[in-house]
């Protein structure tokens, strides 16, 4: 049981890191980024294909592709995605359902259909033993420190920082953040461009994790979503609780029965939804 | 087209007429029923494969113009829309392979079913709204493909075949396909037309272009966008069972495949959203490319999204919507124009 629940809090974890950067884009802008789970792909095939050209480094990749994820965000916020914002939310959907379409096929016709994963040097396998029976993998472990300290980060940019009060100025009031001088396109742009880097990381750590292919995305921007919405909007800490019961409720879902385990997780997300359609620690309406 | 009374005014009295219809979309009407007469007859004279084609491409038809209507007409920018297309082709297959329904008689009775299911699904889906809508209905679909695939009795993941059909000769089988899926493209479309020309529908535009005013106007808004919801998913629904129909085998993955959404998201938005004739360019660009350059399989794919997201940016209103502005097209007029006793233009 116990075992159970930190696999699950474990795996929650890397949801946590799947789900900020649609907790940010969402908060800020009221963006709902449909590709989100295909991005992240493109990060963890990023990664593979660096670590083949440098002939290994798989963590150093990692980190230089993180600088590039920041500009690519950047750039595709400000010359597409705003272009696409208003309040009819069908443009920037299509947007970026489109652009999901174009990476999974992108990423098939360069890298075919079979998993990849992302060579650690057998981090991935090594595991830290808790007791007799209990032994919990070392790489998961890192990723939870990751997500807990990247949430962390986000809350205090958002909390303390000239450009977390820029956020939420825009996200609160476009109209008026703009007659004080703020450009909300610059600031949606930068919102983009560190939804991206937490989208790169969530990539490059579910390639040393696990394997990944081009059509997963989907399924891990429906986590993203999930965990969202049950943590609740505009609170990065409900985003983790959110990821963490997502987390704990797939792990009891897979031991009672392999084929029902992620049922159990949509099924637990619909739950909330009905009984508590605002989540369960939100911060912002709307 | 109606004469009213004229208006008391200050001055002069106006009489003016309200102009529900144009020379074109007279023409066009004519022209759509000679085609339909025509298509009837094909099974005499035309090819096997091209009633198969044809049914394909109308499963496509019908559930972009249920997604057109979802989305352009009653906002709800929905992912999820293949939960009934796969539940309708499900609930057909049963009641042929199990309860012996005659699988063309099964077939408006696994659209049914899907309307039916789409009543407890949108308590579940309305709690979102915009994009989360949006994702949400998508889980929704996931929950109904787990579900199936769970389901050892129709074959679990794997699928199975109908096998309701067995009996009966194959061109008889496809001659009746054929109508039904000819019947079915004619009967949405004249449905969504007539619905849309209908007072419910001038209350579904006003709630579109500003829910808030609409419903102050005295329009039940909650209920007309669950009519809304219940009517698309019966559409789906109703694609669903013909398709599978035409196809004889089903499975979880085929069924409640996203990509049903998409190419009704890509046709719509391609053709225009929010006109009636946007699905059905859309529906033939779809079938044009998919003729000529789905050999390409991924780049084909590749483009699709690509031209999505460059007619999203750059032709917001969809190919026939440009054409519309531009030359004042209108095939399928839902809107009341008012004009003058005397002057009335496109007449």
């Amino acid at each position: 049981m116990i075992e159970i629940f930190l696999q699950g809090i474990l795996l929650g974890g890397l949801y946590t890191l799947f789900a900020l950067g649609q907790s940010l884009m969402f908060g800020v802008m009221r963006l709902t980024n449909t590709a989100q789970g295909d991005f992240i792909i493109l990060g963890a095939f990023a990664v593979v294909a660096g670590t083949a050209l440098a002939g290994g480094a798989p963590f150093a990749v990692a980190l230089a592709v993180l600088p590039l994820a920041f500009g690519f965000g950047y750039a595709l916020q400000r010359y597409v995605l705003n272009g696409t914002l208003g309040k009819d939310p069908l443009p920037s959907l299509v947007v970026t359902f489109g652009l999901s379409i174009v990476i999974q096929n992108l990423l098939l016709e360069l890298f075919s259909a079979d998993p990849r994963s992302i060579e650690t040097g057998g981090l991935n396998t090594q595991g830290l033993a808790l007791g007799e029976s209990l032994s919990l993998g070392v790489l998961p472990l890192v990723i939870l420190a990751i997500a807990v300290a990247a949430t962390a980060g986000l809350q205090w940019l958002f909390a303390r920082t000239a450009l977390g009060r820029s956020f939420r100025a825009v996200s609160d009031d476009r109209e008026i953040a703009e007659l004080m001088g703020l450009d909300a396109k610059k600031v949606y742009a930068f919102a983009t461009a560190i939804a991206f880097v937490l989208i790169a990381v969530a990539g490059a750590l579910q390639g040393m994790r696990t394997t990944v292919s081009p059509s997963d995305g989907p399924l891990l921007l429906l986590f993203a979503f999930e965990a969202v919405i049950i943590g609740g909007m505009g609170s990065f800490w409900g985003t983790l609780a959110g990821a963490m019961i997502l987390g704990i409720t797939q792990q009891i879902g897979f031991r009672l029965d392999p084929g029902w385990g992620i049922w159990v997780g949509h099924i637990v997300f619909l739950i909330v939804l009905v009984l508590r359609p605002q989540g369960l620690f939100p911060k912002t309406r709307g | 087209m109606t004469r009213n009374p004229p208006l008391a005014a200050s001055t002069t009295p106006v009489a003016f007429d309200v102009v529900r219809s144009t020379v074109a979309s007279r023409a066009a009407l004519g022209v759509a029923v000679a085609l339909a007469v025509l298509a009837a007859t094909l099974p005499f004279w035309g090819e096997s494969s091209w009633m198969r084609e044809f049914v394909e491409i109308a499963c496509y038809l019908i559930f972009a113009i249920m997604w057109n209507l979802l989305a352009g007409y009653g906002g709800m920018v929905s992912i999820g829309q293949q939960a009934f297309f796969g539940f309708g082709g499900y609930v057909m297959l049963m009641l042929g392979n199990f309860a012996g329904v005659n699988p063309f008689i099964a077939i408006p009775l696994g659209a049914l079913a899907a309307a039916a299911i789409a009543v407890p699904v949108s308590f579940v889906a309305f709690r979102l709204s915009g994009g989360y809508f949006a994702i949400g209905t998508w889980v929704i679909a996931e929950v109904f493909r787990l579900s199936f695939a769970n389901v050892s009795a129709v074959g679990g993941g794997s699928g199975t075949t109908l096998t309701a059909l067995r009996g009966i000769e194959r061109a008889t089988r496809e001659s009746v396909t054929y109508w039904m899926a000819l019947a079915c493209v004619v009967a949405a479309i004249a449905l969504v037309y007539l619905f849309l020309r209908s007072k419910r529908g001038l209350a579904l535009l006003a709630i579109r272009d500003n829910e808030v005013a609409a419903e102050s106007q005295g329009i039940p808004v909650v209920r007309m966008k669950l009519a809304v919801y219940v009517v698309a998913a019966f559409g789906a629904g109703l694609a669903g069972a013909l398709y599978f129909v035409g196809n004889l085998r089903i499975s979880p993955d085929a069924a409640f495949s996203v990509n049903w959404t998409a190419f009704a998201i890509f046709m719509v938005v391609i053709g225009g959203i929010g006109r009636i004739e946007g699905p059905l360019v859309g529906a033939l660009i779809f079938w044009a490319l998919n003729k000529f350059l789905s050999d390409y399989g991924t780049w084909y794919l590749l483009g699709l999204g690509l031209l999505a997201i460059v007619v999203t940016i750059f032709f917001k209103q969809g190919l026939w919507g440009y054409a519309q502005q531009r030359w004042g097209w209108s095939l399928f007029p839902t809107q009341r124009v008012l004009a003058d006793g005397e002057r009335v233009p496109g007449r």
